[in-house]
């Protein structure tokens, strides 16, 4: 996919003036964040399932290469082909290759954020081979040529006005309204599509060492039908997906479907291994696992290994005030939200992607809300760091964060200026004892005023309430 | 080297490890997948088989039960009559003798074509922490037959309703074969059904019947 992430504050500013994404955003708020809150609380013991979850997903991470090795050794066993992709290109060289060696036409595709890594699709029609994405919002995205806003519910900033006349305008037929008759439409259109494939491509939300099977979970069957109706099943899956047993997938699918979608469970989930039995009536000839680097293994070993824990449930951008404001577009590309605000700056560069560690307040609703508990504001202060330490920021931000360094390192001076400051700033506000227009913090005060200071410093009043006591 | 190779040294360089992987490491790996120890578990009170009817009810499936195997056919029938479906329906090898023509409905024990409408199905287990059948897959047990109809009714032996997830993955690791893999032996697929197929993606909107069935009926046969 293409990377625009290093115009994340210019879209950010369109996107805030957007009314229909803006009410598109609010919907969020009913099933994915309220849906959550209840479903979390059918669990008594859900705090214990989630430090379980991140201590399922932190052993299989310390032990990675043996994992895949034993998932590899497993898949094998069953007749399922694994190859092994070190980027994007070769995720897209690799289904090329195999699409050729079966003479694939035709292939149906679930949602696979992966995919959207590599730009699978381009690569495939480049090659002859129709693609079709089957996941309802994917395939309305595919209708408008537009990439997915979320890695969940991925056409979110789109009203079914939207979807209306998209649909009347591709499919050449009567303009509908209703949701459901909307959703019937594509299902009528992407049924003959399902059954004439050659070739069915997914992604992976969990892979099994112990039985080497691919796991996938969808709500609405696009999923059990891709993996189930071609002769061929490509899954595309990043390597840190790997989870040792069926316990262990046990324990992560309590947390996933509620922390995805607010569901006690998802519709679908399906444990697929190798190829079609001697017998079986139905099912896929041939099955290749695809396993991709594509950065990940930049993070294992170092400060930001907890990022290789996500399990891709969104939870985190659903509960961002950033991304609830801005939705997934700005983020310029394939994962928004606190997750996106991580992995794009590792996976496309920290200079392709510099305001994205900084798209936070720091209010660590997504660290709450994360179910394998990663950090998530403590890795985009680590990303800052970084930046500082490259000279990425500007060099205005630069110079004030060494003035204020300087000045942090002797408190007399401190003090002092802080002094003067407070005093300014209660001057500045006037009889109203707000200020309009901040100098050097123009942005700040564009869209509100400042309340102005009460003319003493914080240590200025703890002195003095010492003094009382 | 190859891309494989390269990837695996990658991750050894980033930890620190060295090359190879020692017995230790193997170990560790080895006897965690031997062991495969369950994690913490919620809760699940009273009895299994009216908390799997509740569960289920509750993502959207239709209930009905019945005392013994062979009053399925006329319970379905009642169903399909009282919902103006049609009475025709491709279904499971293993419920194919049961007396269908009788209850007035022709079946037809085969894999599932796009024309049919109807798919009768039975399950492996089902789990009444979440309401949720599981099916695998087998040469008389074709996945497509609850998934391509617009109506799948699956019959679920009250006897085979368990806990949790875990419990399926038991019943499955002691009764399937073992054909050289370390861990469970698992059919082409195990698929959890929770409900009729759903999407909420055009304006997080709950609309039934997006690619597979419109609705799910559940016959429980009791015993």
């Amino acid at each position: 996919m293409h990377i625009a992430s290093v115009q994340f504050k210019q879209r950010a500013q369109e996107k805030l003036a957007d009314r229909n994404l803006q009410q598109a955003l609010a919907k969020l708020q009913g099933n994915f964040v309220r849906g959550r809150a209840e479903r979390v609380k059918e669990l008594d013991n859900f705090e214990s399932i989630r430090d379980a979850a991140a201590a399922i997903r932190d052993r299989a991470l310390a032990h990675l290469d043996l994992y895949l090795e034993e998932f590899e050794r497993n898949a094998r066993a069953r007749g399922a082909v694994v190859h092994w992709a070190q980027t994007g290109e070769d995720v897209s060289r690799i289904v090329c290759e195999i699409a050729r060696a079966h003479g694939v036409r035709r292939a149906v595709k679930s949602k696979s954020m992966v995919s959207e890594e590599c730009a699978l699709n381009e690569a495939l029609e480049a090659a002859g081979v129709e693609v079709i994405e089957t996941d309802l919002g994917e395939y309305i995205l595919q209708l408008a040529k537009e990439p997915p806003s979320h890695i969940i519910a991925p056409v979110v900033h789109k009203n079914r006005e939207q979807v209306s006349d998209l649909f009347a305008e591709k499919h050449r037929r009567a303009r509908k309204t209703g949701i459901a008759e909307l959703t019937r439409e594509a299902r009528e259109m992407l049924r003959p599509r399902f059954v004439t494939a050659d070739m069915g491509i997914s992604g992976a939300n969990f892979i099994v060492a112990e039985t080497g099977s691919t796991l996938i979970v969808t709500n609405e069957g696009n999923g059990r039908m891709v993996t189930t109706l071609p002769r061929v099943h490509v899954a595309v899956t990043g390597i840190e997906k790997v989870v040792p047993t069926l316990e262990d997938v046990a324990t992560l699918m309590r947390l996933l479907p509620r922390s995805a979608t607010g569901q006690s469970i998802s519709n679908y989930v399906s444990v697929t291994t190798g190829v079609k039995g001697a017998r079986d009536l139905d099912g896929p000839e041939h099955f290749h696992v695809i396993l991709v680097d594509a950065g990940r293994t930049q993070l294992i070993g170092g400060d930001m290994q907890a990022m290789l824990r996500c399990i891709r449930c969104g939870a985190c951008m659903n509960h961002c005030p950033v991304y609830q404001s801005v939705g997934g577009h700005a983020y310029g590309w394939v994962y928004p939200g606190p997750m996106g605000s991580i992995l794009t700056p590792t996976f496309v560069g920290l200079e392709n992607a510099p305001d994205l560690p900084n798209a936070s307040t720091f209010c660590n609703q997504c660290g709450v809300v994360c179910p394998v508990k990663i950090p998530l504001p403590d890795l985009m202060r680590k990303l800052r760091e970084r930046q500082f330490e490259r000279k990425l920021k500007p060099w205005t931000e630069r110079a004030g964060l060494a003035v204020w360094g300087w000045a942090a390192r002797r408190p007399a001076i401190y003090a002092m200026i802080s002094r003067i400051g407070a005093r300014l700033l209660a001057t500045m506000g006037g009889r109203e004892g707000t200020i309009r227009h901040l100098p050097f913090g123009g942005g700040w005060t564009r869209g509100r005023d400042l309340p102005a200071a009460e003319g003493k410093t914080f240590r200025e009043l703890h002195a003095q309430q010492m003094q009382k006591s | 080297m190859s891309a494989r190779e390269n990837i695996l040294a990658r991750i050894r360089a980033q930890q620190g490890k060295g090359e190879q992987p020692d017995a230790g490491e193997r170990e560790a790996v080895a006897a965690y997948i031997r062991a495969r120890p369950a994690g913490p578990r919620p809760r699940v009170d009273g009895d299994l088989i009216a908390r799997f009817r509740e569960r289920a009810e509750a993502l959207a499936s239709t209930t009905d039960t019945v005392e013994a195997l062979d009053a399925v056919p006329a319970a379905v029938a009642r169903y399909l009559r009282s919902n103006t479906l049609p009475l025709a329906a491709v279904c499971w090898r293993e419920l194919a003798g049961l007396e269908w023509k009788a209850a007035g409905i022709e079946v037809e024990a085969r894999e599932a074509r796009e024309t049919d409408l109807v798919g009768i199905t039975g399950a492996y287990c089902a789990i009444a922490e979440t309401g949720t059948l599981v099916t695998l897959t087998g040469p008389a047990t074709p996945a497509a037959v609850s998934l391509l109809p617009e109506t799948h009714v699956a019959v679920v032996r009250a006897s085979r309703i368990v806990r949790g997830m875990e419990e399926a993955w038991q019943l499955v690791r002691s009764e399937g074969e073992a054909p050289g893999s370390t861990g469970a032996a698992l059919p082409r697929a195990v698929n959890f059904i929770s409900g009729p197929s759903r999407t909420a993606d055009i304006e997080q909107t709950v609309t039934l019947g997006a690619h597979g069935p419109y609705r799910v009926h559940l016959v429980l046969v009791a015993g």
